[in-house]
């Protein structure tokens, strides 16, 4: 006779049944549920913070803005540098050997500079100023593009905005200091985030560009910050107006706060990868020895089957 | 046509197959085995009782899709009876899974049970982010520009674009319910057809094996 596994196998129950009424069960439950939904919809509501806009973005803090579009040249910000899927800037996070961001590579194609700033500015209608000033832009050499990107990024600090207009003290930025205002003075109108969201045609629902690009100045983490909804203030856990968000990913955000993955460049590729096998683990609990062990050692059964052991005794 | 030309029908062979494995007493049993007391087996019909309302408000929001919340008290309101009810779910989800842990109730060939019950949480835990992915309003706006680092890094950015709300919101109302809910029934079934794991004895010999 085969060995009686108490992890594995059940044993044979011999004991009495009871009346069982599944549908009423299942009625008042539904009937619970619902009162409960209602009461707490009620008393509670949920949270509709108003989205953050370019436009409210740049209007609020224009030099930031400008900043940003600048960085976005000279390649410093996160989606300038990011790497797979939107450009060849690094090569993506790892995971130990396994390179799966390089190893799919770029399926969304992103150049700040041609995307978020030259693009845009050749949706406007022709300028005095920006006309000629993308003229020039567009013929010149990549050296010669640089040299400008490298003087007016060196201009930041002293960049100021003043009557409506973005103002580079320094000469030497050819025809980025005009870009660059008319960039924001677009932003400020509400015209840019249009421009970035209608790359596709006039129908569209794919937000990657405006999103991405919003997500590199500071405004959008700032309001974020407030709100309580970044990585280390366990963000994922919360929604806008202190509401309850995605709890039940209190582990996957724990992880962010311990070493190593807190101070691992790799973090994200790491904390998935340890979700993963956590999450094949869980899968697998019935067939892995220890794991499926827990359960009878720890006795809680007992609580939960106390009247059956009771009626035993 | 033969009798015996009947029997071989695939569509007679699967009736014959379901009736065998599944009759009427055990989909829709009336008496249980008296072990099944604990309030913690309440917490399965309450998730799927959840997962109605769910689905329900849910559909409510689709019909005057996803824009109608932020300007309407009555879109607004069905929104946060969608985001009560989905919280509700969570908690007696994980209880139940917790509950479910603690019994073993992958004992005596109900591994599967388990096993779906796991992949259902997980496919739920997709469903729900591409919910809040899709809420149109700023903080759908800092989950994705957050999200995206996590799931670009495993590759999967690639092809599942968190930024872009089209796909999420096909995600949310249409592939990842379909799957949550095949998902379900297939765990019903199970637990209908193998039956509510009994209790531990200490000193058990024999048994239903795995």
């Amino acid at each position: 006779m085969k060995r009686f596994r108490p992890d594995v196998d059940a044993p044979e129950y011999k004991g009495g049944h009871a009346p069982y009424d599944i549908i009423k069960e299942g009625t008042i439950a539904l009937v619970v549920i619902v009162l409960l939904t209602v009461l707490l919809a009620s008393l509670f509501g949920s949270p509709d913070e108003k989205q953050v806009t370019i436009k409210t973005w740049s209007n609020a803090m224009p030099i930031d803005f400008a900043t940003t579009a600048i960085n976005e040249m000279n390649g410093t910000t996160t989606t300038a540098g990011y790497g797979p899927p939107y450009n060849h800037a690094a090569t993506g996070q790892d995971i130990g050997f396994l390179h799966l961001a390089q190893w799919v590579g770029v399926r969304i194609p992103l150049n700040t500079t041609k995307d978020f700033v030259v693009t845009p500015l050749e949706s406007l209608p022709a300028g005095t100023s920006l006309t000629p000033a993308l003229a020039t832009w567009n013929a010149a050499s990549k050296a010669q593009r640089s040299a400008w990107v490298t003087t007016v990024t060196k201009e930041i600090p002293k960049i100021y905005y003043k009557q409506g207009l973005v103002v580079f003290p320094g000469p030497g930025g050819g025809p980025l200091p005009v870009m660059i205002d008319a960039l924001t003075a677009m932003a400020r109108s509400g015209a840019l985030d249009q421009a970035l969201v209608t790359g596709h045609g006039f129908y569209t629902t794919d937000y990657t560009k405006v999103l991405l690009f919003l997500s590199d100045g500071s405004y959008l983490s700032n309001q974020a910050a407030t709100q309580h909804l970044t990585g280390s203030q366990w963000g994922m856990m919360n929604e806008t107006g202190g509401y309850p968000g995605q709890a039940w990913l209190w582990l996957y955000t724990f992880w962010y706060q311990v070493p190593p993955f807190s101070s691992s460049s790799n973090a994200d590729a790491l904390v998935w990868g340890t979700m993963m096998v956590l999450s094949v683990a869980l899968l697998l609990v019935p067939f892995i020895p220890g794991l499926r062990t827990i359960p009878r050692k720890s006795k809680v059964y007992r609580l939960i089957w106390r009247e059956h052991y009771r009626n035993q005794t | 046509m033969s009798t015996e030309q009947i029997d071989r029908q695939w569509t007679t062979r699967l009736r014959k197959r379901v009736a065998g494995k599944l009759p009427p007493e055990k989909v829709l049993p009336d008496t249980q085995p008296a072990y099944v007391a604990s309030w913690i087996y309440v917490f399965g019909v309450a998730t799927l009782a959840a997962l109605g309302v769910v689905i329900a408000t849910g559909c409510l929001l689709a019909i005057r899709g996803p824009q109608w919340w932020h300007q309407s008290y009555v879109g607004h309101f069905v929104n946060s009876m969608h985001l009560w009810s989905v919280e509700i779910f969570f908690f007696a989800m994980v209880v139940h899974l917790w509950g479910k842990y603690f019994m073993a109730a992958w004992r005596g060939g109900r591994s599967l049970t388990w096993m779906t019950g796991v992949v259902l949480f997980l496919t739920s835990i997709a469903t729900a982010f591409t919910g809040y992915a899709s809420q149109t309003n700023f903080d759908s706006q800092w989950i994705t520009t957050q999200a995206k680092d996590g799931i670009n890094a495993t590759g999967a950015g690639a092809y599942f674009n968190v930024l872009n709300l089209g796909q999420m919101l096909m995600w949310h109302i249409v592939l990842l319910p379909l799957a949550a809910v095949a998902l379900t029934a297939l765990h019903v079934v199970l637990v209908r057809l193998k039956g509510v794991v009994p209790p531990f004895e200490e000193n058990a010999t024999v048994g239903t094996p795995s």
